[in-house]
C-alpha cells in the first residue's frame, strides 16, 4: 500500500484552564489516503473539530497539541513554526469552515480575494492569469454567472452560494488535503445536498483528500470512503463506512445509528443511550463510555481499551478483545 | 430559613469562584485603586469622627491660626498637619468634610440618573414603537448640550423660582438633580440597547407564552441583564460627577460656602495660589484626582472583567 | 380526514413584516415600503392528540407560523381558533386560551433565564397562574415534573450553566408541562441537540403526549424526525403551505414537485446507492417572491401557467397539493 497522505499517531491535545488541564482529544490516531474521504463523526464536544484544527495547526489558543505526531506527506507538521505551517495551510492543506461568512473577508468582492490567496501560491502567476483561474473555479464550484459574480461582495452572495466561495478559495492551491469542519450544517438541506455533491464531485475530478468533520451521519453515509467515530476525544471505531453503518462493532456507534430516525422504519421509540457526554473535566476511568454502556463489564471500568482491527479499521472496545460482537 | 442560608452560602461560593473576582486578584493597579477608594468613602463618611477638626463648628475656629503651612515645612503645626486655609480651618479635616459632600452629591445624583435612564430605557426598549423613537429624540436633543450647560440651565432656572435664603438649604438636592438629568441618556441608551436583545431570547418568549405581565418580565427577566453594564457606567460617571460638582462649585453654582465641597475648597484656595497659601488648593486638588483616577480605574476594569469579549 | 374535532383550527392565517427602511430614508431616498409575507394564507387544522408537523427550509414561514398560534406576534389577517373559539386579536379570549398551551424553543441555551435557580423557572407558570399556592407545595410540584422529564428532583437548586443542552431541554419541557397544557408548540425543539439526545428528547416526547394526551404542533426541517414524530405533515414553501397529507402518504406519495425534491435529500442511511438528482437554485428572497407559484423557478414541472397564477390547495387522493401540475395530471 502506498504511504498514506496524513498520518495522525497518537494525539493529544491540551487545554490548560486555571481549574486543571482539559484534554479535548486523548490518543487520536488516523491516517488518510490520497484522493479518499475520510468522515470524523461525533457528538458536540467529542474532539472532532479539535482534531481537525490540530491538523492545520489553527488550535485556538491556550489550547496546544501535546503528545503524538502528525504527518503530512512524511513530514512532521505538528512541530514546525507558525510561518511554516502557514505556508503548508492554503497551499498544501486547504479549511472549509462551518460558517461561511468567517473564511471571507467582508471587504473584498470574492474576485480579489481568490485573485490574491492564487497569488500567494504562485507568485509566478500574473494578474489576469489569476482572474481567470479565479473565474475557472468559480464555474467550478457552481456559480451561476461566474463573470458578474465574481466582483460582488460576500454578504451579496447566499449562504449556499457563499461556501461555493469557500470551496473555491480552498480549492485555489490545489491542495492534496482539504480538512472540511461541518462544512453543510449551517445550510438547508437542499443546499446541503448540494454542497455535498459538489465536494464529491471534486474529490473525484482532482484527486483531493478530504477529511469530512460532521455530526451527522447522514453527510458522512452519502460522502465518506472510511468514517472514525469519536467519543470523548477518543476514535471509538474507525473503518470503512458501509462496514461502521451496516455492522457497528462498538456499543457507543450501535446506540447512535439506532438513534437517528429513519424515514421509512415507523418506530414507536428510538434507540436511546442513557444520559449525555462526559464534560472534559469528568471522563471516567477505563473506557470513556462505561458509564452509559448497556453492555459494560468489570474490566470497562479499569482499563482503557486499545483500538483492535476490525475488517478494514478499529475498535476501541472491551468486547472486541475476544473477536465478539455485540448482538 | 434553611433555604435562605442555603441561597446566601452557594452565592457566596459562586462569586469565590468567579471570574470577576479572579481578574479583580491579579491586578495590583486595580487592588490599590480600590483600596484608595475605600479610603476616601470611609474618611468622607467617617470624617466626624476621624477628622482632627470639625472645620463648620465656628466656635472652635481660630483666625489666629489662618494661613498656617503644612507640618513639614517652617512654621507648621501638628495640629494642622495639611496646613491651614484663610479662616483658621485644617486643611485635612475641610478635605475629608468636603470629599464627604463630593461624594454625596456625586453617589446620590449617579443614583438618581441610574433610576431614570434604567427605567427610561427598559420601556424604551420592551415597548419599542413611537415611545421608544420619543423617549430616544429627547435622549438625542438632551445630548446634544454639555453636562455642565444642562446643569447651569437647571441650576439658574431654580435660583429664579426659589428665594435665596430657601434655595441655600435646597442647594445640595438641586445640584443632585441638576448633574444626574445631564447624565440618564448614557443608562437609556445602553439599557434600551441590552433589552432589545434580551426580549428577542427565547426565555423571554417562554414568559410571554406563560402569560407574565410585560412590567414583570422586564423587572424579573431583563433588569438583571442590564445591570452589569449598568454598573460600568455607573462607576465611570461617578468619577464624571465628582468632577461636574468640582466644576460647578468652582464656578460658584454649586454647594454654599459654608457646606464647602472638594471643588468649593479649590475656589476658595485659587485665591491665595499666587500669595504663597498655595496648599490651600493644591491638597484639595491632589484629593479630588487621585479620588477620580482610582474610581476610572475601577470603572474600566470593571468592564473588562464583565465583558471578556473587550480584551 | 376532518371528522375529528379540531383543537386548533387556522383559517387563511397572514402575518406580514416591514422591513422598510426608516422613515426618513424612505422619504429623502426615494425607496419603497418593503413588506415581508412570513405567513401568506396558511389554514390548516390540528385534532386533539395528534402531532401535526410544518416542515421546510428557512424562511419559508414555519417559525412564524408557531408563533402566532401562541400569540407571540398578532397576526395581519386570518383567524386561529381554538375549540372552535376564535383567538384572534382579542385580548380575553387570548388570555383565556393561552394557559392552555404551551411553547418549547429552539435553543436550549438561549431558552432558561441563566440567573434563575431550576425551580424558578419551572415555577414561573405555576406562580404566574397561581396554580399551586404555598412554598413546599409548589417544590413538591417542581420536583414531580423534574421526575417525569427523567431530572433528578434535587437538580431544582441548580442553575441552568450546570446542565448539558438536552438536559436544558428537559427542564423546557418540565416548564411547559408546569401550566398544565393541553396543546405544545414545539419549535425545532431537537435541531440544536445530538443525535443521540434528540432521540431521548423525541422519545420523552412521545411518551409525555400518550400520558398526558397532549396535541402537538412540532416545528421542524428535519424530515427524518417528522416522519417519525407525526400524524400529519404540512410543507412549507416561502409562507404557503404546498402540500399537507397524512404523515405516512406523504413520505410514500408525495405530490408537490417540492416535496419531491425534500424527500429527495434525506440522507440514505441504508447505503442503497440510490443516485439522488440534488435540485438546484435556492429559497428565493420573500421580499420579492416569483410571481404565480412561488417554486416556479426550481420547478422541472413548470409552465406558463405556474408563472403567472398562483395554484391553491385540492384535494388529490388523500393529499391536499397546491400545484397545477398535479391539478391537470401531468404528474
Amino acid at each position: 500500500m502506498a504511504d498514506p497522505l496524513l498520518k495522525v499517531e497518537d494525539l493529544k491535545v491540551e487545554f490548560p484552564t486555571r481549574r486543571g488541564t482539559l484534554v479535548a482529544v486523548d490518543g487520536v490516531s488516523l491516517h488518510i489516503d490520497p484522493g479518499e474521504v475520510l468522515g470524523v463523526v461525533g457528538e458536540s464536544g467529542a474532539g472532532k473539530s479539535m482534531t481537525g484544527n490540530a491538523i492545520i495547526g489553527l488550535l485556538e489558543p491556550p489550547g496546544r497539541v501535546a503528545g503524538g505526531r502528525i504527518l503530512f506527506e512524511g513530514r512532521r507538521i505538528d512541530d514546525l513554526p507558525y510561518e511554516e505551517m502557514r505556508k503548508i495551510r492554503g497551499r498544501h492543506i486547504g479549511a472549509i469552515f462551518q460558517d461561511p461568512l468567517t473564511s471571507l473577508n467582508p471587504l473584498y468582492t470574492v474576485g480579489r480575494q481568490l485573485i490574491e490567496t492564487i497569488r500567494t501560491h504562485d507568485e509566478a502567476v500574473g494578474e489576469t492569469d489569476a482572474r481567470t483561474r479565479a473565474l475557472g473555479l468559480l464555474r467550478e464550484v457552481g456559480i451561476p454567472a461566474a463573470e458578474a459574480r465574481i466582483d460582488h461582495y460576500p454578504h451579496q452572495f447566499s449562504g449556499g452560494m457563499r461556501q461555493r466561495v469557500v470551496i473555491a478559495l480552498a480549492l485555489c492551491a490545489n491542495p492534496r488535503l482539504i480538512i472540511a469542519d461541518e462544512p453543510t450544517t449551517a445550510l438547508d438541506v437542499s443546499i446541503q445536498a448540494q454542497i455535498i455533491a459538489l465536494i464529491k464531485r471534486l474529490c473525484r475530478e482532482h484527486g483531493t483528500a478530504v477529511m469530512l468533520v460532521t455530526h451527522d451521519m447522514g453527510v458522512i453515509a452519502e460522502t465518506a470512503d472510511r468514517v472514525a467515530v469519536m467519543y470523548s476525544g477518543r476514535i471509538a471505531e474507525i473503518g470503512p463506512v458501509r462496514e461502521v453503518i451496516k455492522h457497528p462493532r462498538h456499543p457507543y456507534t450501535v446506540g447512535l445509528m439506532g438513534s437517528i430516525p429513519k424515514v421509512g422504519q415507523r418506530r414507536e421509540k428510538l434507540t436511546q443511550i442513557e444520559g449525555t457526554m462526559p464534560r472534559l473535566n469528568a471522563i471516567p476511568r477505563g473506557c470513556a463510555f462505561n458509564p452509559r454502556c448497556p453492555k459494560v463489564f468489570a474490566r470497562c471500568r479499569e482499563e482503557r481499551p486499545d483500538p483492535r482491527p476490525t475488517p478494514g479499521g478499529a475498535v476501541a472496545c472491551w468486547l472486541n478483545a475476544a473477536a465478539g460482537r455485540p448482538a | 430559613m434553611d433555604t435562605a442560608v442555603a441561597r446566601v452560602a452557594d452565592w457566596w461560593r459562586r462569586v469565590l469562584a468567579s471570574d470577576v473576582l479572579h481578574s479583580f486578584r491579579s491586578s495590583r493597579l486595580v487592588m490599590l485603586s480600590a483600596a484608595v477608594a475605600a479610603i476616601y468613602f470611609s474618611g468622607a463618611m467617617l470624617a466626624p469622627w476621624l477628622a482632627p477638626q470639625d472645620p463648620f463648628d465656628l466656635a472652635k475656629l481660630q483666625l489666629l491660626d489662618a494661613f498656617t503651612p503644612p507640618v513639614w515645612m517652617e512654621g507648621g503645626e501638628a495640629r494642622f498637619p495639611l496646613g491651614s486655609d484663610n479662616q483658621g480651618r485644617d486643611v485635612l479635616s475641610t478635605i475629608m468634610f468636603g470629599s464627604r459632600v463630593s461624594l454625596l452629591v456625586g453617589v446620590a445624583s449617579v443614583l438618581f440618573a441610574m433610576l431614570l435612564g434604567v427605567t427610561l430605557g427598559l420601556i424604551s426598549g420592551y415597548v419599542g414603537g413611537s415611545v421608544d423613537a420619543f423617549i430616544m429624540r429627547v435622549a438625542d436633543i438632551q445630548l446634544s448640550f454639555p453636562a455642565i450647560l444642562i446643569a447651569l440651565l437647571i441650576d439658574g432656572m431654580v435660583r429664579l423660582a426659589i428665594p435665596g435664603s430657601r434655595h441655600t438649604e435646597l442647594a445640595v438636592l438641586v445640584l443632585i438633580l441638576s448633574i444626574g438629568l445631564s447624565f440618564w441618556v448614557q443608562y437609556a441608551r445602553t439599557v434600551r440597547g441590552v433589552t432589545m436583545v434580551e426580549k428577542n431570547k427565547e426565555y423571554v418568549l417562554a414568559a410571554r407564552v406563560i402569560g407574565v405581565p410585560p412590567a414583570l418580565i422586564m423587572l424579573r427577566h431583563v433588569l438583571p441583564n442590564v445591570m452589569g453594564p449598568t454598573l460600568v457606567i455607573a462607576t465611570i460617571n461617578l468619577a464624571t460627577a465628582v468632577i461636574t460638582e468640582a466644576t460647578l462649585s468652582f464656578l460658584g453654582v454649586g454647594v454654599p460656602p459654608t457646606q464647602p465641597s472638594l471643588g468649593t475648597l479649590i475656589r476658595i484656595g485659587n485665591d491665595f495660589l499666587f500669595s504663597g497659601e498655595w496648599w490651600i488648593t493644591i491638597f484639595p486638588g491632589a484629593a479630588l484626582a487621585i479620588l477620580v483616577l482610582s474610581v476610572n480605574l475601577l470603572g474600566d476594569w470593571l468592564r473588562d472583567a464583565l465583558n471578556p469579549k473587550l480584551r | 380526514m376532518s371528522s375529528a374535532p379540531r383543537l386548533v383550527e387556522i383559517t387563511d392565517l397572514k402575518r406580514y413584516f416591514d422591513v422598510s427602511s426608516p422613515w426618513l430614508n424612505r422619504v429623502i431616498e426615494g425607496r419603497p415600503r418593503q413588506i415581508v409575507k412570513a405567513v401568506d394564507g396558511v389554514s390548516f387544522g390540528i385534532a386533539k392528540g395528534e402531532t401535526f408537523s410544518l416542515v421546510g427550509e428557512s424562511g419559508c414561514g414555519k417559525s412564524t407560523v408557531a408563533r402566532l398560534v401562541v400569540g407571540l406576534y398578532p397576526p395581519s389577517g386570518g383567524r386561529i381558533a381554538f375549540e372552535g373559539k376564535e383567538i384572534g386579536e382579542d385580548r380575553t379570549a387570548r388570555a383565556q386560551v393561552q394557559s392552555r398551551m404551551q411553547m418549547i424553543f429552539q435553543d436550549p441555551y438561549a431558552s432558561l433565564n441563566p440567573r434563575w435557580r431550576v425551580e424558578d423557572i419551572i415555577a414561573e407558570p405555576i406562580h404566574t397562574r397561581k396554580l399551586i399556592e404555598g412554598k413546599k407545595a409548589i417544590r413538591d410540584r417542581v420536583g414531580e415534573l423534574l421526575s417525569q422529564v427523567r431530572l433528578a428532583p434535587a437538580d431544582m437548586d441548580k442553575y441552568p450553566h450546570e446542565f448539558s443542552g438536552g438536559q436544558r431541554q428537559r427542564i423546557s419541557i418540565a416548564r411547559a408541562l408546569a401550566g398544565q397544557p393541553e396543546f405544545l408548540v414545539c419549535d425545532e425543539p431537537t435541531s440544536a441537540l445530538d443525535v443521540s439526545v434528540q432521540a431521548q428528547i423525541l422519545n420523552l416526547m412521545v411518551e409525555l403526549q400518550q400520558k398526558f394526551g397532549l396535541t402537538y404542533l412540532f416545528i421542524s426541517h428535519n424530515l427524518a424526525v417528522v416522519f417519525h414524530l407525526s400524524t400529519r405533515v404540512g410543507v412549507m414553501y416561502l409562507g404557503k403551505l404546498v402540500e399537507w397529507a397524512d404523515t405516512a402518504h406523504l413520505f410514500e406519495r408525495p405530490r408537490h414537485p417540492y416535496t419531491r425534491m425534500l424527500l429527495d435529500t434525506i440522507p440514505d442511511l441504508d447505503l442503497t446507492g440510490r443516485q439522488r438528482q440534488p435540485v438546484g437554485g435556492e429559497v428565493p428572497s420573500p421580499i420579492n417572491p416569483p410571481s404565480g407559484c412561488s417554486f416556479h423557478p426550481r420547478c422541472p414541472f413548470a409552465t406558463e401557467r405556474c408563472r403567472a397564477e398562483p395554484p391553491n390547495l385540492r384535494d388529490v387522493s388523500g393529499s391536499s397539493v397546491a400545484c397545477h401540475a398535479v391539478e391537470e395530471g401531468r404528474i
